[in-house]
């Protein structure tokens, strides 16, 4: 095996590499891959999920939708015996101001009082203690209609913008020898967590509530109770239940469901069940948002780039959620790992009168890369020149500068990624030897920031509490266990920043009633940012327990809270109004490549296997980190291949799992996965957020191998019909 | 909901005649979903999934007859379907997962006549034969006859379908399945095909029901080029657009595969 | 009705078009077994009945009368695919875990890789690409 020795790399070759689980006895836990902590109750089948939760009393609640696109309400009837029915509409919410999901812009209504913005707007609550009762009961809705927006491209209304510049664009490209021009579209993705959307509302007797529910974020819930129910922080409490995958999709949507069954249980005075079936799922919450980016790329005839002049445009839907985030790490991300002098993003995301487009893995990064890195091809296509020295000449080395004129350290690994995943899948060998076959090879190279953009980290505050007890450690975060291993890692963090056994450190259940803010469990922050935290107060109690362990201590003194807050790196600076300087404290990198074969019969593109290779600091457990790649993976290569979602008037037309087919075993290509390790200063034990960027690399990988095979892909997912209608103009 | 459970064929044809209507339930594969959808109005149910009378699988004078209960798993797993109507097998081994394949039935597939059904296409190719039956006893629909629109066909309410048979078939045998993905997936087009003097080739979710396709079926057996068939068959179909595909992709992808059929059976 | 559950001989009153599922679920409080869509598609609810795995949303309760139902409750929790599923990553969030080890249980002992990945093209996983439970389950045999 080769270890690049001179950087200081350890190439780490899964899956077995790692004995597991490690039967010596545990001095150190980081690095290793001990059991995880939800592991046996997952798979005995104890593990709670909130459906598996029943409350005594316990109704069941149902949102009644709009499906109309845009107009106004003109008429509410119902068509059922309203007794034993509990029915909630926007004039039950008190006060106006109140009846807005609290999140960046307040401009979603928890319930449409007369103007609707989307189909599957909810209109309108019921709840009964009799689901079959529940689900037959008709209401007819009249509306007057008005024609919507269904085109961004032609939207009037923009949420936000954002501009980026470095250099003179104009000046620089006229002294370009060659421009490179393209359009790239991605579609809508959904997120298929196979369990979904799903909360429970307690009213509790002082007149506060609780929710417990399937989310990512218990105190962005927490805070769109209070503004909803115009209650103080105690009287609201947020509980996360067992959650059966998120990808983003549980990470604001949940403050809309919660709000429902909330307004439910007040009024009832009972506990409210609300949990989606997949139709509702898909129709209603959040997906990917829709792209069209534009590049426009001058370059020197060897190769460099000179200019990069970028326009990002971002399908939001009806209201703004999260879309001016999404847009902000979209067009930081947008022109790749790679260095120029001169380049200009302008990113744009607007309303359409569909539901909102909202969080999901990645964050705007896949789009404007999976756009960066087909141009890329094209690009080297255009020169005559291999994909592979194009990206190898201008990719980021340590001391060049990013697009925010962010400059890079040592823990900069453009070209270690590239160079390990060319080698390791034997790339040139295949491109040449697949030439004119039907297989095709391609491949991307992308980068990903840890944690929250700029100075986002700095506006949250995150605090991270650990507790010594006598019967052993807590740890105290918000951070969500939604799949990829929060509990297990950050005890890992603490257990050996606290010098204590493995074992004996217990993340608690996230409730706001117990744990402290410690920011939201998204933008791939919980190891970098929550664990760095977690990592200061671990060793700030060892500090205060001296020599003891944690409970000879708290038998003597009686249990220690140590609480931390986010503290900003000093030499990290951001400047939010320009977009400049340091965006990320860190970057994770990655290089995927993709081989695929074409079927000439029916033009499906089979994903035959794809070589991952991703430089993340340092695995703090290599295990769920090879967990994370290859679950990022599949969803990627899904969004670039099967993944469509058909939207008619405004509305998902295919709201099943039978017509929205995510990628089974059969649809997955074999994966290679190689982790490598070039520590960064700011995360704990050197380590970089993984959780996302794993979706960066495999749609353009996936494109840039049918491009291998002659077929001028542009547009994402490449379903069959779209690469027929390639196939065929191209002949 | 209501639900009757006969305890023998007859006890079954009893209630239907006595009780309609009723939805006869086999593996429920399909009303279950249908029911979670919303789509099916039915609320009252017959169990025929108990009726050993409806299986089995045996072959009489070359006459294969399997019966209606026969399920994807047995069907892939029968010694006699692998001999006499090996199209049958690759089919059956498409249809769902491992735990569709376990309950859901012949019988089922070709009464719910859902143009998609991937059983169908074979059955048609194979001219087979669909055996129903009512107290008035037995009655034999050629399956080219069994459907007569949309997810309609010539079965009474009293009726049910007992047995599927079919006759020996001469010739190659030829299936395949474009679905919306590698497995778990819904047919965009499917076609079966028997490569005989005379050839018989039938395709599914082109149309509102299964077809054949006699025209291109007589060019191919007249002699003509396969560039010509292909070029029949695209004026002989007429298939739609919908949330799973495209008229047009499913027109060029059905004459692609007729040429696959036509490359690899000759 | 009178039907065998994870071995032992229960009876249970219940609708007859009830999913088995909700049965499960609600009458027998075994929650292990999920719902993902019902509509066959994920294979979270996968139970064995009569030893073959089946979608429990898809089968009205009438249907398992003097049958025998196993669910992931009746695996004990030393099985070892519940073993390998734990320690070698093939179960992330687990909502698919319990349907997709009952899965894994139908394909006997020691399969090979395309069985594997045949035998478990009904059980949707959206978090670990499937590498994960491949380990596991060529694990469990080893
Ligand atoms: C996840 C999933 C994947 C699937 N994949 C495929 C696939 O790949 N290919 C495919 O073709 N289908 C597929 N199906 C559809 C379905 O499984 C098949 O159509 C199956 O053959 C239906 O059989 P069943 O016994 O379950 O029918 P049921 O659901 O029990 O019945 C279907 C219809 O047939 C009627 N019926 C059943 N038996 C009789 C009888 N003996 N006499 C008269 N009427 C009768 C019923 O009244 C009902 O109208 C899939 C379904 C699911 C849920
Ligand atoms: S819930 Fe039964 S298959 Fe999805
Ligand atoms: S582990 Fe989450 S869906 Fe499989």
């Amino acid at each position: 095996m080769r270890v690049p020795a001179a950087t200081g790399y350890l190439l780490w070759i899964p899956p077995r590499a790692y004995p597991y689980p490690s039967r010596d006895p545990v001095s150190t836990s980081v690095g290793r891959n001990v059991p995880r902590k939800d592991g046996i109750p997952k798979v005995t089948g104890a593990a709670l999920y909130v459906d598996d939760l029943r409350f005594p009393g316990m109704l069941y609640g149902r949102t009644i939708r709009s499906t109309i696109s845009r107009g106004r309400i003109t008429s509410i009837r119902f068509d059922f015996d309203t007794a034993g029915f509990t029915i909630v509409q926007a004039g039950d919410v008190p006060g106006d101001r109140c009846n807005y999901v609290a999140l960046l812009e307040d401009d979603q209504p928890f319930l449409a009082a007369h103007q609707i913005n989307h189909q599957a707007e909810p209109i309108l609550l019921l709840a009964h203690e009799d689901r079959d009762v529940l689900n037959a009961a008709k209401v007819e809705i009249e509306y007057e209609r008005d024609i919507p927006v269904m085109d961004a491209q032609a939207s009037p209304v923009v949420f936000k913008e954002i501009r980026i510049r470095k250099g003179d664009v104009e000046r620089a490209m006229e002294t370009a020898e060659v421009i490179v021009e393209g359009t790239y579209r991605t579609g809508h993705q959904e997120h298929v967590y196979i369990e979904t959307n799903g909360v429970i509302a307690v009213p509790e007797a002082d007149g506060g509530m609780t929710v417990h529910g399937s989310l990512q974020c218990p105190y962005y819930v927490h805070k769109a109770l209070k503004a909803l129910l115009d209650l103080p922080d105690e009287r609201v409490r947020v509980v996360q239940t067992e959650t059966g995958g998120g990808f983003g999709g549980k990470e604001e949507y949940p403050s809309v469901i919660a709000g429902h069954a909330a307004l439910l249980a007040r009024k009832s005075g009972h506990p409210v069940k609300m949990v989606y079936d997949r139709e509702e799922d898909m129709v209603a919450t959040t997906k990917r948002h829709p792209s069209v980016i534009r590049h426009r790329t001058g370059l020197t005839r060897d190769g460099r780039l000179v200019a990069m002049d970028i326009d990002v445009l971002l399908d939001g839907g009806a209201y703004v959620t999260l879309s001016p985030v999404v847009l902000s790490r979209g067009c930081i991300h947008a022109a790749g790992p790679y260095r120029c002098e001169h380049v200009r993003t302008v990113g744009r995301a607007v309303m359409t009168n569909t539901p909102p487009n909202g969080a999901f893995r990645g964050f705007g990064a896949p789009q404007t890369q999976f756009a960066m890195e087909v141009h890329m091809e094209r690009i080297a296509e255009a020169l005559g020149m291999d994909p592979v020295r194009l990206r190898d000449i201008n990719a980021l080395r340590p001391g060049d500068t990013t697009a925010t004129g962010q400059r890079m350290g040592d823990d900069c690994s453009a070209l270690e990624v590239l160079r390990t995943a060319v080698e390791r899948s034997d790339f040139h060998r295949k491109r040449a030897e697949y030439a004119g076959t039907g297989k095709g090879i391609g491949l991307s190279l992308f980068y990903h920031g840890s944690g929250f953009t700029g100075s986002g980290e700095v506006h949250l505050k995150s605090k991270v509490a650990l507790e010594a007890r006598e019967d052993g450690v807590r740890v105290l975060v918000a951070s969500a266990e939604i799949g990829q291993g929060t509990r297990t890692m950050l005890a890992q963090i603490a257990a050996d920043a606290l010098g204590v056994p493995y074992e004996e450190v217990e993340p608690v259940q996230p409730d706001t009633a117990q744990v402290p803010d410690s920011g939201p469990t998204v933008a791939s922050r919980t190891c970098m940012v929550v664990g760095g935290i977690l990592q200061k107060c671990a060793q700030e109690m060892r500090e205060k327990i001296g020599m003891m362990t944690p409970q000879e201590y708290a038998r003597l003194h009686g249990p220690l809270l140590v609480t931390r807050q986010y503290e900003k790196p000093h030499d990290i600076t951001w400047n939010d109004t320009e977009y400049t300087g340091d965006a990320y404290a860190t970057y994770g990198w990655g290089c995927d490549v993709a081989e695929v074969e074409l079927d000439p019969v029916t033009y499906e593109v089979r994903p035959l296997r794809v070589t991952v290779v991703h430089e993340i600091g340092k695995a703090i457990h290599p295990l769920l980190v090879e967990g994370q790649i290859e679950g990022g993976t599949a969803q990627g290569v899904g969004w670039a291949l099967n993944e469509h979602v058909v939207m008619r008037d405004g509305a998902m037309a295919n709201a099943q799992l039978t017509n929205y087919t995510i990628p089974t075993t059969l649809d997955t290509p074999r994966l290679d996965v190689v982790i490598l390790e070039n520590p960064s200063s700011y995360g704990p034990f050197g380590a970089k957020g993984v959780g996302e960027m794993p979706i960066d690399g495999p749609a353009p990988a996936v494109i840039n191998a049918i491009r291998h095979l002659g077929l001028d892909v542009r547009d994402i997912p490449a379903i069959p019909e779209a690469v027929m209608e390639v196939a065929c103009a191209s002949r | 909901m209501d639900l009757l459970e006969p305890r023998s064929l007859d006890d079954a044809l009893g209630m239907l005649r006595q009780h309609a209507p009723l939805m006869p339930l086999a593996g429920c594969t399909d009303v279950f979903v249908a029911l979670q959808f919303g789509t099916e109005t039915a609320r009252r149910f017959l169990n025929i999934w108990g009726l050993d009378e409806l299986r089995g699988i045996d072959v009489r004078d070359g006459v294969l007859r399997m019966g209606a209960l026969a399920t994807y798993t047995e069907l892939g797993r029968s010694p006699l379907v692998w001999e006499h109507l090996p199209m049958l097998v690759a089919a059956s081994r498409e249809v769902g997962g491992m735990q569709i394949q376990n309950r859901g039935t012949l019988g089922g597939n070709i009464a719910n006549g859902s143009p998609a059904g991937d059983s169908l296409p074979v059955l048609a190719a194979a001219d087979a034969v669909v055996v129903l039956r009512s107290l008035d006893g037995e009655r034999r629909v050629p399956f080219t006859e069994f459907y007569t629109g949309y997810r309609a066909t010539v079965i009474r309410p009293d009726e049910l379908i007992v047995a599927v048979e079919v006759p020996p078939v001469e010739g190659a045998q030829w299936f395949r399945k474009v679905g919306t993905r590698a497995a778990q997936a819904i047919s965009k087009v499917v076609m079966a095909g028997v490569r005989a003097p005379r050839p018989r080739i039938a395709l599914g979710s082109v149309a509102a029901t299964v077809v054949r396709l006699p025209q291109t079926e007589n060019a191919l057996a007249a002699g003509s080029t396969l560039e010509e068939a292909q070029r029949v068959l695209r004026q002989e179909i007429h298939p739609i657009d919908d949330v799973r595909s495209t008229a047009a992709y499913r027109l060029r992808v059905a004459a692609n595969l007729l040429g696959q059929f036509w490359a690899e059976t000759g | 009705m009178r039907f065998t559950l994870n071995g032992a001989p229960a009876e249970v009153e219940a609708p007859p078009m009830k999913r088995l599922l909700d049965v499960l679920r609600e009458e027998c409080a075994l929650t292990g077994s999920k719902e993902g869509c019902g509509e066959g598609e994920c294979g979270a609810c996968t139970v064995l009945v009569d030893g073959m795995p089946v979608v429990s949303c898809l089968v009205p309760f009438a249907q398992v009368r003097d049958a025998e139902v196993v669910t992931i409750e009746g695996l004990g929790g030393t099985h070892p695919l519940q073993k390998a599923f734990a320690e070698l990553g093939g179960a992330q969030c687990g909502i698919c875990t319990p349907g997709m080890i009952m899965a894994a249980v139908a394909l006997g002992p020691d399969p090979g890789f395309e069985e594997i990945r045949r035998g478990l093209a009904g059980n949707l996983c959206r978090c670990t690409g499937y590498e994960a439970i491949y380990r596991a389950v060529q694990g469990a045999s080893a």
